[in-house]
């Protein structure tokens, strides 16, 4: 689960890092009333769950009350790349001295956590790494012993960080790595850490990834689970215990294990279809679970044709067809289905969904073929 | 042979007691598998399926030599089992569980390589030498003994490239899914050093997906290696948006860095590694290939 910019920052300022002094408006006159308080420069900035702001013109600043006000008034409902924007960070206006990079998270390559820094802040650091790939400077964390101070020292003297700023930045490495940890984040983004005219280190834009795994343990998030920013339809399947991705086409897919049902969306592209969705079961889901999943596919308007690919191993293929025959005892369907059950209790599946209205397909392939046929006879 | 198991493999079961140890220890039984009995704590002395239940993994291997343990644990208990079993000693510990923290992964990972032992995902399916053993909850009737060996990080897939194969009358030395979650316990390159070192796998199936750079630094880990070991490979999500989690974890296109299927596939070929079109074709060059040879 990603955190918006002032979820982050009030985190860290928590955890004990320097952050600007701020407040969240949802309306043009709240972010006067913060501006009034403030009595300075501020910068608003939209709250997106999305890169870019700046550059779609999501970030303004206001030198008094009234600018701040249209400047929210103006960001307020704007569209950043399909996230429509409900609410503005209003915040004290900082001098900058220059911009750093620091974040802490989980490194697959290491399978250790990675606390990486760079001299080049302020930009997305994957284009600092195509452009300038030795700005970037990775310490480890080793699991035990957490980060050490030694490491701290070579890497701010390998971002070049001034002398005096070395015991500051030590303090801010160690407090990251524990809010890393504490939080159950993935990732702890400090993008630009700048230094003030004050020679201050401040933490200007933050950007946390909760592990959706840990949220059980996270009770200040995990009761968020799907934000405004997701497609209802995703925060529906969210809390069904679904995974689902919305797509957009007209076939529709259901599927168990991530691999499969990517490869199931991709085996449709490649026929010619156009995938409406991502549906993984997960592993061994429950009947209920498949009549949630039927349900909320066949409810979408543009979908044409449904495919079901279940390789049963931990999941029952029996359990599957349950839920799906009790999904078309309840809804009338309108669309075709094509079903391919394979493994665990597969003749039991083919048992229950032979009443039912169903193309069985024994093969991969020719279940992609024939839903996408449907799905564009369906369309004609 | 085969790699991690073989018929003679004695196999504990943690979390035997459970809906999903239970069933599966049954679905391995049918297959052959030898398993000595399972452990759930506070069911010590009772029976499952007429073998022995111990409180602790320690009790079991005071009784009984124990070659590998396959977890079914509930997640937020998951990452202790682990510990316990490589605490006891167990060589080669298979963690079937989902949803396991990823910041408890990353201390018990650092935990069993400390003990010596091998860790197999978690959230895998399992391996299975065909004919010989399973430890894991790939459907039986898939597989059959042969000399290609497969790799993958999903589940699923991997049991219908192995139905594909099996089809085509290609049979199988041993199957591993090393998982698909972030940290993991062994990776491509483990499996495919010990495929490379099996004298009964003469090639290697591939099964990658987005997310992470594993399968490139596994494609340049053959080419310095192994470059006469026969590899086909397979990359899910192809069709996959940027930027969206698809599914577990590890699946994901991140901004460069090169986690897209294209750029995967695309550094295979570069290798002069054959990289299938879909999942089913996949078997068929694999297929193709050994008729080429004839």
């Amino acid at each position: 689960m990603n955190l918006h910019e002032y979820q982050t920052k009030s985190l860290l300022e928590r955890e004990g890092i320097p952050v600007p002094q701020g407040a969240v408006a949802m309306t043009p006159d709240g972010a006067r009333q913060i501006a009034i308080d403030f009595g300075s420069m501020v910068a608003v900035k939209a709250q997106v769950l999305t890169g870019g702001r700046g550059k779609a013109g999501g970030i303004r600043l206001a030198g008094n009350p009234d600018e701040a006000e249209d400047a929210a008034a103006h960001i307020l409902g704007m569209d950043i790349k399909g996230h429509k924007v409900q609410r503005v960070l209003v915040e004290q206006a900082s001098h900058i001295k220059a911009e750093l990079y620091l974040a802490a998270l989980i490194d697959r390559t290491s399978q250790q956590i990675m606390v990486m820094a760079s001299s080049e802040g302020g930009m997305e650091i994957e284009e600092v790494a195509a452009r300038s790939p030795d700005k970037i400077r990775r310490i480890y964390a080793d699991p035990f012993m957490g980060i050490r101070s030694y490491q701290c020292t070579r890497l701010a003297r390998e971002i070049e960080l001034p002398v005096a700023l070395w015991p500051a930045f030590h303090r801010l490495v160690s407090k990251l790595h524990a809010a890393l940890i504490k939080h159950d984040a993935d990732l702890l983004e400090i993008n630009p850490l700048i230094i003030n005219h004050s020679d201050q280190l401040v933490a200007l834009d933050g950007k946390m990834t909760l592990d959706d795994n840990a949220l059980y343990r996270q009770p200040e998030f995990g009761s968020e689970l799907g934000s405004e920013d997701q497609h209802p339809t995703e925060v529906e399947a969210l809390n069904a215990g679904l995974n689902f991705v919305y797509l957009g086409g007209n076939v529709a897919c259901l599927a168990n294990g991530a691999g499969l049902a990517m490869a199931t969306m991709d085996a449709v592209k490649y026929y010619g279809g156009d995938p409406a969705n991502f549906l993984d079961l997960g592993g061994g889901s429950s009947v209920e679970q498949v009549t949630q999943a039927v349900r909320i596919m066949v409810r979408d308007p543009d979908v044409r044709a449904l495919l079901v690919n279940v390789a049963g191993g931990i999941t029952r293929c029996d359990e599957v067809a349950e839920g799906m025959a009790a999904a078309m005892d309840e809804i009338e369907t309108r669309i075709p289905f094509v079903v391919r059950l394979v493994g665990t209790n597969e003749a039991e599946a083919h048992r229950i969904l032979e009443p039912y209205d169903v193309e069985f397909a024994s093969r991969f392939s020719e279940a992609a073929m024939r839903v996408v046929e449907l799905a564009r006879e369906g369309a004609a | 042979m085969s790699i991690l198991i073989d018929a003679d493999t004695r196999i504990l079961v943690q979390g035997f007691t459970g809906r999903q140890g239970s069933f599966h220890a049954e679905r391995m039984l049918e297959y052959g598998s030898r398993i000595i009995g399972g452990v759930t704590p506070g069911k010590g002395g009772q029976e499952v399926l007429g073998l022995p239940v111990w409180n602790s993994v320690a009790e079991a291997v005071a009784e009984q030599a124990v070659d590998a343990s396959i977890i079914f644990v509930p997640a937020r208990f998951a990452g202790d089992a682990i510990m316990e079993a490589a605490d006891a000693g167990i060589g080669l510990i298979c963690c079937i569980t989902e949803h396991i923290p990823v910041h408890d992964m990353i201390k018990v990972r650092a935990y069993v390589s400390m003990k010596g032992s091998r860790l197999l995902g978690a959230n895998c399916p399992g391996v299975i030498s065909p004919g010989k053993s399973k430890m894991g909850i790939m459907p039986n009737q898939l597989f059959s003994p042969g000399t290609t060996g497969i790799v993958s990080r999903s589940g699923t897939l991997t049991y219908e490239v192995a139905d594909a194969l099996s089809q085509l009358g290609v049979g199988q030395s041993s199957v591993v899914g090393i998982g698909g979650d972030p940290i993991q316990g062994t990776n491509f390159i483990d499996v495919l050093k010990m495929f490379a070192g099996d004298p009964d796998t003469e090639r290697v199936v591939m099964i990658g997906e987005i997310g992470g750079t594993a399968e490139q630094t596994a494609a340049e880990y053959l080419k310095a290696h192994h470059p006469n070991l026969p590899v086909f490979g397979f990359i899910a999500g192809v069709s996959a948006p940027p930027g969206k989690r698809m599914g577990h974890a590890g699946a994901i296109v991140s901004g460069g860095g090169g986690t897209s299927a294209a750029e995967k596939i695309n550094m295979f070929r570069s290798m002069g590694l054959p990289v299938a079109d879909h999942a089913e074709q996949l078997a068929e060059i694999v297929k193709a290939s050994l008729e080429d040879r004839d």
